[in-house]
């Protein structure tokens, strides 16, 4: 369980990124922070492990005040994942997954033993471990980004916007692996994205955050469609147009879903 | 060619000579240019300062400071040592902005992923910037290296012994073979130094060697330093 209580960051420019901000994140459970940019989404994910400090106010995990944590020790034992991978362009594949167990003092051979089945839990073939980074393509730099966050077998896995620079395709089976992994593994994983597909995708719980790191809402993603709290969660969501406004049709004795423009997308079942 | 080969043994304990006095210039300007580029590219406001105040010690000619160095360090007139220690200040001259523009050049991305792993300052800085400054610092060292061996013949005219010899000498005697034989062991200690460099790279940064059209680029900006190097 990650708490924030009452947490405001403001930058030494003068921003306001976060203002007062209080929300109980589940563990076990995919936590989606979701706006537009400049909502303050990052902050709050760097806030967790200590790459930006609260100017006040307390995040708590497992009860315990990160404040009083070591940041060092906190980071290593809080999986993260980036957009662009932030691979180590200097490091082969196997020593980026290996590097944080390796810090935090495992040996370099088991280390890199445990890296090997980490690449297969990631669906990268074994064959990729000695490459450079840039030797990969965006997808599979992007799944060695993951294996790395897991390395150290984290409750908790911080992800920045890890899918924004790769094709839709690819960004599907990342998606889609991502599901997989969080069930299988029971992570506490908080995912930042500005696409409301993806939070709706992945969130058991979706935050919606308005600038300066207001929360318009916080839901499941039925709960948010079915009762936006306001007209900017509706717009932000697009609950009153395209294909979240379903219709049903009655072609001969089937219900037919269409969407706002009457294209068919189902068939409703009995 | 007579002149060369009653004189062969001369010549090579010339260039060992000029070698030994060339290395820990090179060196020790290497070494003291990283925390000074460092610190440059830390702290942005003393980025401007420290590197004008640094690139203008370059420009000092070089026969005057050899002659001062007796005066500022208190060693002998003839001791080699001030030729050493007037190497490595325009060493550092040159190596600072390297350093600096190095350190400056690793992916911020990269840093940021590096302290969110769980580096600390120091462990990030060994093991994630330096090596990854690696290319740029290489680049600055060849330049150094050049720059470093031919100014090193200057220390034959205020007495500390050096190819600058067969200069000196060739001259006043009109033997165009010893001037001659002095240029071309100049330039062979130059590539040499140069090559070492390149293949002390390739096993230092196995990473960092490109596919072919990059690598091409590079390899023509560095020649292009070197040149621009060698004739300052």
């Amino acid at each position: 369980m990650i708490e924030f209580r009452s947490v405001t960051k403001q930058f030494p420019d003068g921003t306001v990124a976060v203002d007062a901000f209080d929300l109980a994140i589940p563990p076990r459970k995919t936590t989606v922070l979701v706006g537009s940019s400049g909502c303050g989404k990052t902050t709050l994910l760097r806030m967790i492990n200590r790459m930006i400090d609260p100017s006040s106010g307390h995040i708590l995990i497992d009860g315990e005040d990160t404040g009083s944590l070591e940041p060092v020790k906190l980071r290593r034992r809080i999986g993260y994942v980036m957009q662009n991978s932030g691979l180590m362009p200097h490091r082969k594949v196997i020593d980026n997954v290996a590097t944080v167990p390796i810090l935090g003092g495992v040996p370099k051979k088991q280390a890199r033993d445990d890296a090997m089945k980490l690449l297969d839990t990631v669906g990268l073939d074994r064959s990729l471990a000695l490459k450079y980074p840039r030797q990969l393509s965006g997808g599979q730099q992007q799944r060695v980004g993951v294996a790395r966050g897991l390395a150290a077998d984290p409750n908790i896995l911080l992800m920045d916007e890890p899918f924004g620079a790769v094709d839709p395709i690819v960004r599907a089976e990342l998606q889609q692996e991502t599901i997989r992994l969080q069930e299988g593994l029971g992570k506490t994983v908080v995912f930042v994205t500005h696409d409301i597909d993806e939070a709706f995708l992945l969130g058991h719980q979706v935050v919606i955050l308005q600038k300066g790191g207001h929360i318009a809402q916080v839901g499941t993603p039925a709960e948010i469609l079915a009762h936006p709290a306001n007209d900017f969660v509706a717009s932000f969501v697009g609950a009153d147009r395209g294909k979240r406004a379903l219709r049903i049709q009655r072609v001969g004795d089937r219900d037919v879903v269409v969407d706002e423009n009457g294209t068919p997308t189902g068939v409703l079942q009995p | 060619m007579r002149w060369l080969e009653s004189n062969l043994g001369l010549v090579w304990d010339l260039m060992l000579t000029h070698m030994s006095l060339c290395i820990p210039p090179i060196i020790i300007g290497f070494l003291i240019s990283i925390p000074i580029g460092w610190i440059a590219n830390r702290y942005r406001l003393t980025r401007g300062v420290i590197l004008v105040v640094l690139g203008l010690l370059y420009t000092i000619p070089s026969i005057p400071l050899f002659i001062f160095m007796p005066l500022i360090l208190g060693t002998p007139q003839l001791s080699s040592l001030n030729v050493v220690v007037a190497l490595t200040i325009y060493a550092v001259a040159l190596m600072v902005r390297s350093a600096s523009d190095g350190l400056g050049s690793v992916d911020k991305d990269v840093l940021q992923a590096a302290s969110a792993m769980g580096y600390s300052g120091w462990q990030r800085f060994w093991r994630v910037e330096l090596p990854l400054s690696g290319p740029v610092l290489l680049a600055g060292l060849r330049v150094v290296s050049a720059s470093t061996v031919s100014l090193a013949t200057i220390g034959s005219v205020i007495g500390v012994t050096s190819l600058g010899y067969l200069f000196i000498n060739g001259l006043q005697r009109r033997i165009p073979a010893e001037v001659l034989t002095g240029i071309v062991s100049v330039l062979l200690i130059a590539v040499v130094f140069d090559l070492l460099l390149v293949l002390l790279g390739r096993l230092v940064l196995p990473w960092s060697r490109r596919d072919r059209s990059v690598r091409a680029k590079t390899v023509a900006r560095s020649r292009t330093a070197v040149l621009t190097g060698a004739g300052s």
